[in-house]
């Protein structure tokens, strides 16, 4: 084989260089554990105005049909899975189906996991956040 | 097995496999969202505005005030209360009072009292039947609802202002500023952000919605509330009266067809849904 150490030396570094955020985490000790939620007061941890699994997965596609069905469609009320009904909103509290109705701290609950997973969301950027200006 | 049955069969099980993703697609297609229990409903939107009783409350900006504040449009021009802007071609509009030779210059001419050339009268979309914004916008940001709102999806809007020059009106306004700035901090006194609306961003245009996100959870426009609520210790019929123009019953239908109510700009031919008495 020609130029065995070059090739080698040249795998090597790739290997490190791509284990590196492995090493990294070994090292100081950031094992990337999931973040810890703060739940709304009274919730029970497994429904919010569907499945916690469903919102987990989905609540960016229900947000995005709740938009335009709102904006758009002229529609404003949401059928649940369960037969409950509740009114697309986002912030006004007002609102049975308003995400700020339960969710009063985003901040201990919608950022932690965007944070996590690197997602920045616009959202905010027009809809306002409870107790933030 | 022979060749025929081995078919039959092969054909009945590639059905049932098909039927697994159709029960899904079906299940996917029932409707989740419906109208809001208790939503006005109209086939057209329309507006009167009576000036005579406005001229009677001369300075009432009470409308203006009551869409600003529920809107989070930032007071940004002289006379208003918030911090004034480095630029008052910045101001952003959703109703408010122009000069009457600048409302109906077909109707003001040189022989106008000077007076009520300048008297200023109240302005907003006027949700045309035939909008040139709506026509122009390459995203379909904006859009005319079946009720005849001409409505925005802010969520669109990539802010190249071909409806504000469409607009014969000048009811668009472009967000030259972040108006979060001006929300932030408050002057003690001065009324907040309504937390429960949306600000805007910079870099998109808005206007007039005719309070489609309150008519569609049952209740009625701002600005109609406000002028109702400086009338009723008059004891007459407010200045703004807002309906269902094709309900032959509604208010607003029972003014065209009785009162002589004019348009702005009808030789344009977009038929505006702002009525005005004079």
């Amino acid at each position: 084989m020609y130029d065995t150490g070059k090739i080698l030396g040249g795998l090597a570094i790739f290997v490190v260089l791509i284990t590196a955020p492995a090493w990294y985490a070994l090292a100081t000790g950031h094992r990337g554990a999931p973040p810890k939620l703060e739940l709304p007061a009274g919730a029970d941890g497994k429904h919010c105005i569907e499945s916690s699994s469903f919102m987990r997965a989905e609540h960016m596609q229900l947000l995005d049909d709740w938009r335009d069905s709102a904006v758009r469609g002229l529609d404003r009320d949401y059928l649940a899975a369960d037969g409950e009904t509740y009114r697309i909103n986002l912030s006004d509290t007002r609102q049975s189906g308003a995400c700020f109705r339960c969710h009063s701290h985003p901040a201990q609950f919608c950022d932690k996991c965007h944070a996590y997973l690197g997602v920045e969301p616009y959202c905010w950027d027009c809809h306002q956040r409870p107790g933030e200006k | 097995m022979e060749r025929r049955s081995f078919l039959k069969w092969a054909g009945l099980g590639a059905l049932g496999t098909a039927a697994a993703p159709l029960a899904t697609a079906i299940q996917k297609s029932a409707p989740h969202v419906q109208p809001a229990a208790g939503e006005l409903k109209a086939k057209r939107w329309a507006m009167v505005i009576d000036t005579r009783k406005c001229l009677k409350e001369r300075g009432c900006t009470k409308c203006i005030e009551a869409c600003d504040q529920g809107h989070n449009v930032p007071y940004l021009f002289p006379g208003r209360r918030l911090p004034l802007l480095s630029n008052p071609k910045h101001e952003v509009k959703w109703d408010w009072k122009e000069p009457f030779d600048h409302v109906f210059p077909e109707l003001s001419g040189p022989f106008l009292e000077p007076a009520k050339k300048e008297e200023p009268t109240l302005v907003m979309c006027n949700h045309c039947d035939d909008p040139p914004c709506v026509r122009v916008c390459p995203t379909q940001a904006t859009f005319k609802r079946a009720d005849g709102i001409v409505m925005q999806d802010l969520h669109r809007c990539i802010g190249c202002r071909y409806c504000m020059v469409a607009c014969p009106f000048g009811s668009r306004s472009f967000n030259w500023e972040d108006p979060r700035q001006y929300f932030a901090p408050w002057t003690p006194g001065e009324p907040e952000a309504n937390p429960d609306f949306p600000t805007r961003t910079k870099g998109v245009v808005e206007k007039c919605t005719f309070c489609a996100e309150r008519l569609d959870v049952g209740e009625m426009p701002l600005c109609v509330e406000a002028c109702a609520k400086v009338f009723a210790p008059l004891g007459t019929s407010p200045a703004m009266t807002f309906g269902d123009r094709d309900d032959p019953k509604s208010p607003v239908a029972q003014i065209l067809r009785t009162a002589n109510v004019v348009r702005r700009k009808p030789e344009l031919g977009t038929s505006p849904n702002v009525f005005y008495i004079l």
